[in-house]
């Protein structure tokens, strides 16, 4: 779908992208992470065609990127907002037939969303009558209506209410299935793990990581385990087959031990403790993306 | 193009379905047809006989008897009646009135009744009469030969302002040119800065509500300020066009009579080629405007609210305000004088500095085309400058921006 080759982006005094390549496959939601000022929003900005890279290259679906792409990309920009005097309606149609929709089209598809939406009496009502939440509804719509086949979300979730985040969530996923490559960018991290297919992690300039999600955390497994037991808290004297990281005693007598294997397996671990107590749980600890994310960061730092 | 038509629509039509648009469409023609209404009025009262008055003279001192003549709607007619049944008679007539000229005139006054207070027309008339007919009264009794006299007195000169011009000589009226040639110096300046300041807060309100980067992910920067420009351009020129034909409806029903005031004052400008002065005003007004509303659009895009433009506002207007300002104090006395000349070929200060000369014409034709060419040239290059600094001025938030600054965002590749 999207395929970002050695993107260098400079301003005066600092360099946003350094060498930025990226494969976002068609049909998957793809993650684009990073602290703020990592060079997310340039890259986005590069894609939308708002700027242009100093040297690299960006194709859409094989073609250099160029101005006909502009109607099939719907963008979603983290700093939102719309015209405040102008009613939601017309100013839907407007944004939509700027990207090439007839007004026809646009009323009837812009119908089709505010009934989804619940949001069919608002049509009259100017932006500044609506409340923020209501506001970042209206402007999700506007990103959607001329049916995009990528759309780039800069952090969508920011300013929404729980239930309007998950409402926009089944949005994005539904336009997902319906064939929309999504390119969303975040610092947040549980909605990555839930949502994303590939993410990609992008710090001062670089990219640092990327690939499947899966993929990703498993080779962050560093033969970490959480054991939990119930009985009397164990006392180790150095001879057990594995290190322990944190213990902690929780209610109702049950114990939680975080370990590391060394060069053990976890059967050692249970065929050393079975004796011993009464083991409720053995997991393993696959690091989060927040995790991998934060000591990533951190290591370059 | 099409999108760049669509920006154009929608800035049109939000601007001019607005209130204020409306009112003040309504507004200035209404106040015009009320002035001239008033004016109608007022002059009519007073300074026009609209029907015809008879004057009854009792002349006790024998001086003025048959020589007092009719004028125009003004008839005087001798009587021997006392002055009291005359007084009486006056009652039931508003257009009659009496003339009592006492046996000694110069020591007890003329006296002149009437029901209503009468019209200065009326007294002025029979004052003149009476001055005259005493002076040559006085004449005859010093044996002055009053037809030499009349002789001698005919040698009046008058000034009539001729101007040479290539197609031959054609009355000057100086005044009417002066007060026409000020008058579009200020609507122009105005104009200019009314319209550009409204483009500059569309641009800051597009920055501050962040839609910015919503609409140029869908078209370019350029065509969005291009969009803007020319949509309040055109909410400007309806504006304009609205006023002139509502005005001269409003003040052809208000002022029906023709010789009113208002209509008499425009009589004299009829002298004025309109339609020349008209397409003029219209150039230097697209031009000017284009190249100022395009700095405008510039100033909006480097700041984050209306508060923050004042330091870039003040270099943009200041060839304006000092144009202006030698309009309305030097170049209308000196219409073709070498500063008016040479400020009348510099784009900036051209459209205020021109349209005080055209209205006195004699602008040769090379200077109005060297002036005009220079206006294109200067709409474009602002145009192009300004749309280098808009481009990245409407991405960039919190960041204070200088002169500096503004030349680096410049010289900014894509």
């Amino acid at each position: 779908m999207l395929s970002i080759r050695n993107i260098v982006k400079q301003y005066a005094g600092h360099r946003a992208l350094d060498d930025v390549s990226l494969e976002v496959e068609s049909g998957k939601i793809f993650g684009l992470l990073g602290p703020n000022g990592a060079g997310k929003t340039s890259l986005i900005r590069i894609i939308n065609q708002i700027t242009a890279p100093d040297s690299g290259e960006v194709f859409f679906n094989g073609e250099k990127l160029n101005q006909s792409h502009i109607e099939r990309i719907g963008y979603l920009p983290e700093e939102r907002g719309l015209y405040k005097k102008m009613e939601i309606g017309e100013q839907m149609i407007y944004l939509a037939r700027l990207k090439g929709l007839t007004r026809a089209e646009a009323t009837e598809r812009l119908k089709f969303w505010f009934k989804r939406l619940e949001m069919e009496t608002w049509w009259k009502k100017k932006i500044e009558e609506l409340s923020k939440g209501m506001q970042q509804k209206a402007q999700f719509v506007a990103t959607v209506l001329h049916k995009p086949d990528l759309i780039i979300l800069d952090e969508p979730f920011s300013g929404f209410d729980p239930v309007n985040a998950e409402l926009i969530k089944n949005e994005i996923l539904e336009l997902n299935k319906q064939g929309a490559t999504i390119l969303f960018s975040t610092h947040r991290m549980e909605s990555v793990e839930e949502l994303c297919d590939s993410i990609a992690l992008i710090h001062k300039s670089h990219k640092i990581l990327d690939g499947r999600v899966k993929h990703i955390r498993n080779s962050y497994k560093n033969e970490t385990y959480l054991v939990e037991y119930t009985g009397e808290q164990l006392t180790f004297d150095g001879s057990q087959p594995f290190e322990i990281l944190s213990e902690t005693t929780g209610e109702d007598n049950s114990n939680t031990i975080k370990l590391k294997l060394s060069n053990t397996g976890a059967n050692d671990v249970l065929q050393y403790l079975l004796p011993k107590t009464r083991i409720n749980m053995l997991q393993e600890v696959i690091p989060s993306m927040n995790e991998i994310f934060i000591e990533k960061v951190n290591l370059i730092a | 193009m099409h999108k760049v038509l669509l920006i154009i629509q929608r800035e049109y039509i939000t601007r001019v379905r607005k209130k204020a648009f409306i009112v003040m469409l309504l507004a200035v023609p209404l106040l015009l047809a009320g002035m001239t209404k008033l004016i109608a009025y007022v002059a009519k009262d007073s300074d026009v006989l609209s029907r015809p008055q008879v004057v009854k003279v009792i002349d006790q001192s024998h001086l003025f008897e048959g020589k007092l003549k009719n004028a125009k709607n003004i008839k005087f007619i001798p009587t021997d009646e006392p002055i009291e049944k005359a007084k009486a008679g006056l009652k039931d007539n508003e257009d009659l009135s009496i003339l009592l000229i006492s046996k000694d005139y110069a020591k007890t006054p003329v006296q002149f009744f009437s029901k209503k207070k009468p019209s200065f027309t009326l007294t002025g008339e029979v004052e003149n009469q009476m001055n005259e007919i005493a002076s040559n009264n006085t004449m005859l009794a010093n044996h002055i030969d009053t037809a030499l006299l009349n002789q001698a007195k005919r040698n009046k000169v008058s000034v009539s302002a001729l101007e040479v011009t290539e197609s031959g000589t054609k009355d000057a009226d100086v005044g009417t040119s002066m007060g026409v040639g000020i008058a579009c110096a200020i609507l122009i300046y105005m104009s200019l800065f009314i319209y550009g300041a409204q483009v500059m807060r569309g641009v800051i309100e597009e920055k501050t509500s962040r839609i910015i980067e919503v609409i140029i992910s869908s078209v370019k920067p350029f065509q969005l300020m291009l969009g803007k420009i020319i949509g309040v351009g055109l909410v400007g020129l309806t504006q304009f066009t609205a006023w002139i034909v509502l005005s001269i409806i409003a003040t052809k029903i208000a002022g029906d009579s023709p010789t009113s005031g208002i209509m008499g004052a425009l009589q004299t400008l009829q002298n004025i080629p309109f339609g020349y002065i008209l397409g003029c005003f219209l150039f230097y007004f697209i031009t000017g405007y284009l190249l100022y509303s395009a700095l405008f659009a510039a100033v909006g895009s480097a700041v984050d609210s209306e508060t923050e433009t004042q330091q870039f506002m003040f270099p943009i207007t200041l060839p304006l305000l000092f144009t202006y300002i030698l309009s309305v104090t030097v170049l209308f006395r000196a219409p073709d004088g070498q500063l008016a000349v040479w400020l009348s070929m510099i784009p900036f200060t051209a459209p205020v500095a021109m349209m005080v000369r055209i209205p006195f014409g004699g602008v040769p034709n090379w200077q109005l085309a060297l002036s005009m060419f220079m206006m294109v040239i200067g709409f474009l290059f602002t145009t192009y400058v300004a749309a280098r600094i808009y481009r990245v001025g409407i991405l960039m938030y919190g960041k204070k921006a200088s002169f500096k600054e503004l030349t680096k965002w410049f010289f900014y590749k894509e």
